[in-house]
């Protein structure tokens, strides 16, 4: 500890588990808002990720609550946010807008824009997957022109709705943050706004950069035009986010409340490395200048994919430390603005680095499973009879 | 016109999820706390339960009724609103049955100089004393009473 | 009557749950009490306090509180001249053991005794997802041990940093203003062992309560007013580079 810091304050309350969760629930909304580009604003260009960024996002969505879960003082208490929400906090608001989200938006828009293929598993496979599909497709089998259509306009409103309950979902993690007013570094009314900007550059980040693997491991040709779609979707979106952050960055200078020393001195020294270092210059200016490059010049589609991937990388970098100067960055000073603590991340604790990398592998394997159950690919699916294609 | 037959899926999606909320609310009515809500947003229970948490100091108003004789010593000194378990510790206990526990008398050597040694910090009305200089090592109760500490020589039993 | 060991065993869970039946009828599980009659806040004189940690140490070993975690803690204050913006502070383990003599001569020096506010508009509880912290309808502020899912927000939202993490209950834990004890009539642990009487208990819904003449009469002030959380924690004479 440097300086002076209330005594309880010494020991840091939310660990790198909570830094997980606004980037996971980020990259669900990101994720979300390119699958929207192109059934809603009818970005024709990016349809060959439509299904893979929805599949995307629900994998990152079922991982989202885990790191809440290691982190509870007592975890098997958990269902009393559901149970008795107290309405004034966002916290429990959160456990329905997430729910919500979850069965009403994601889940239903995957079904009903899976159900074809999922009719037709059932009808081709065998075994325990010729089971799960039947439970899956609820014990219908229509796939009839009409119902067909049906299922279009509904997903078309579903997609609708769902685009401000991606805002919602992540605007919410902002809020969580941004209306603490004990805490300088969190209250602010940017709060959401920023959060739900970083959330859509780091989920349309990762879509991109999950395209580009699975190509390469399917060995398919990548779609250039919607590789380069996304990547001008993922530079626009970049500019706002960035402004909105040196918006902030700006008015905290300007105005310098009782805060500003202590803050300027905490990201001058403890947070210079994972802000000024990670989350601006490689998680910001480095993406936003090779995208800028990319936009700016015609160059060959090899020397675009890399930087196009580079750039992913970068972005998800420096959306991750985002999260991470929000939520250690805020415990790191006193409320006093006098002193400062360390956070000591332990490695094979409950709230340790250990956890946290296998949080974030998680998903990975979920989209792996999802994929093999439903794959995304625009290509035709087995139909009933003939040589089974696939596997 | 919508035949019925192509949304079917969708009425068994709903009631799939008509389902769910009625298991919500089955789920919730069984594990709610019953006493939740009668005061507040809180369980009504936890009132009586951090009320009845065990006491350890027995309060000033404990002492004199067995202890008259130091309560009228340190009500005429400068200690008078010195309350007894500032000094002897939490001894609710041995007010309720003064032989469950015998009260350890107060470590001297420690006990006085955390008031009494001088800081700068202490408001400067306070008397205050550079311990070592003052006293040489001696303990505080060789000269002073502490129910009643005005100065008397030989003081210590 | 005899009772075996085992009659005992059973008679004792048996009559223990009887009780609870009987304590949930009075919700202050004291007699004579009526929560409606009391609002309770504390009034804190800067110019008494020395700074001697009777009051930590006195409520640690009141409400079991473990080492390093503080319901509540003394702060010393050492302000040079003008410069109320940068006061140099310290609390050697909360001033439990109070204070060595400080390595610093001249200037403005202190003492501030700090806890839980039970402020009437607290943040802590606006954020309780659960509602396991909460405002008692005499004006003290809680948290129920076994509702409390162990989130911390909580203790994020409090300005004040008074809330801790309990190391071993995994619950959030803080100054109850020894609820136990007030609504038996008994005053605070902190009050009773504070040797100057920096701390006293104010019952503001009392009318007879000294407070009332000592706010008719004197300047006071809360912690952070600019935050409007409602703190009932009066201090008289605090100086403005408390933070």
């Amino acid at each position: 500890m440097q300086g002076f810091m209330y005594p309880n304050e010494i020991e840091l309350q939310w660990s790198v588990l909570i830094v997980l969760y606004p980037f996971i629930t980020g990259l669900v909304a990101g994720a979300f808002i390119l699958a929207s580009l192109a059934r809603i604003f009818h970005v024709e260009q990016v349809k060959p990720t439509y299904r893979l960024a929805l599949l995307t996002a629900l994998a990152f969505l079922i991982v989202a609550p885990m790191p809440l879960q290691l982190h509870l003082g007592h975890p098997e208490r958990s269902l009393e946010m559901y149970l008795t929400p107290h309405r004034s906090s966002a916290m429990a608001m959160f456990g329905f807008v997430y729910l919500w989200y979850l069965m009403a938006v994601l889940l239903m828009e995957i079904w009903l824009d899976f159900r074809k293929d999922i009719v037709i598993l059932s009808q081709t496979t065998k075994g325990v997957k010729r089971h799960f599909y039947r439970v899956l497709s609820l014990g219908s089998q229509n796939i009839s022109p009409g119902s067909l259509h049906v299922d279009d306009r509904v997903g078309w409103a579903i997609t609708l709705i769902g685009i401000p309950s991606a805002f919602l979902l992540h605007g919410y993690v902002g809020f969580i943050f941004g209306s603490v007013k004990a805490n300088p570094w969190w209250s602010s009314p940017l709060m959401p706004v920023v959060f739900i900007f970083s959330a859509m550059v780091s989920g349309i980040a990762l879509v991109m950069l999950v395209y580009m693997v699975a190509s390469r491991l399917r060995k398919t040709a990548i779609d250039m035009r919607c590789l380069d779609t996304i990547a001008k979707y993922l530079f626009y979106t970049f500019i706002i986010d960035f402004t909105l952050e040196m918006l902030d960055l700006i008015h905290r200078i300007y105005e310098a409340d009782e805060s500003f020393r202590s803050l300027d001195f905490m990201v001058r020294t403890k947070l210079f490395i994972s802000q000024v270092v990670v989350q601006i210059f490689l998680g910001t200016v480095t993406p936003l200048v090779l995208l800028a490059i990319t936009q700016l010049f015609h160059l060959r589609h090899k020397l675009r994919k890399r930087i196009y991937a580079i750039s992913g990388i970068c972005t998800l970098i420096g959306i991750f430390a985002m999260r991470w100067n929000v939520v250690i960055g805020g415990q790191l000073f006193s409320k006093s603005f006098l002193g400062y603590t360390t956070y000591k991340m332990g490695f094979v604790t409950r709230e340790g680095l250990g956890p946290a990398i296998f949080l974030m592998l998680l998903p990975f394997i979920i989209l792996y499973v999802l994929v093999k159950l439903l794959p995304p690919w625009y290509e035709e699916p087995p139909t009933p009879g003939s040589l089974s294609a696939a596997e | 016109m919508v035949k019925l037959q192509d949304i079917s899926h969708l009425l068994r999606m709903a009631a799939v999820f008509a389902v769910g909320l009625v298991l919500f609310l089955v789920f919730r009515s069984a594990f709610i706390p019953k006493s939740f809500g009668r005061y507040g947003h809180f369980r009504g229970d936890a009132l009586a339960e951090i009320a009845s948490r065990p006491i350890h100091y027995a309060g000033h108003q404990a002492c004199g009724d067995c202890h008259p004789e130091e309560a009228d010593t340190k009500a005429k000194g400068v200690h008078a609103h010195v309350n007894c378990e500032t000094c002897h510790g939490p001894l609710a206990k041995h007010a309720e049955d003064p032989t469950s526990m015998t009260p350890q008398l107060p470590d001297v050597a420690h006990l006085c100089v955390r008031c009494h040694s001088e800081n700068i910090a202490k408001p400067p009305g306070f008397p205050q004393v550079n311990v070592a200089e003052h006293s040489g090592g001696q303990l505080c109760d060789t000269c002073h009473q502490p129910h009643s500490p005005a100065l008397v020589v030989g003081a210590r039993k | 009557m005899t009772l075996t060991r085992r009659q005992l065993l059973v008679l004792l869970p048996a009559a223990a749950t009887a009780w609870e039946f009987v304590l949930a009828g009075t919700p202050e599980a004291a007699p004579n009490y009526s929560s409606a009659d009391h609002w309770w806040g504390m009034l804190l004189d800067i110019t008494k306090c020395i700074g001697c940690g009777s009051c930590v140490r006195a409520c640690a070993m009141e409400n079991d509180v473990p080492d390093g975690y503080f319901r509540t803690w003394v702060e010393r204050y050492h302000v040079d001249d003008f410069h109320i913006e940068s006061p140099v502070v310290d609390s050697p383990d909360g001033g439990k053991e109070g204070f060595p003599p400080g390595d610093f001569s001249g200037g403005k020096n202190f003492f501030v005794p700090k806890f839980c506010n039970h402020c009437v508009d607290s943040p802590c509880t606006q954020v309780c997802p659960v509602g396991a912290t909460f405002h008692t309808p005499d004006g003290v502020v809680l948290v129920d041990q076994n509702y409390c899912v162990g989130c911390r927000y909580c203790i994020q939202a409090c300005p004040y940093g008074c809330r801790f993490f309990h190391p071993t209950k995994h619950v959030a834990d803080k100054c109850t203003l020894c609820y136990h004890r007030i609504t038996k009539g008994l005053t605070t642990a902190c009050c009773e062992s504070c040797p100057t009487g920096a701390r006293q208990l104010a019952d503001l819904r009392n009318p007879n309560d000294p407070i009332h003449a000592f706010l008719k009469t004197h300047s006071v002030q809360v912690l952070k007013p600019h935050l409007a959380t409602g703190a009932k924690n009066f201090y008289y004479g605090l100086d403005g580079s408390v933070r």
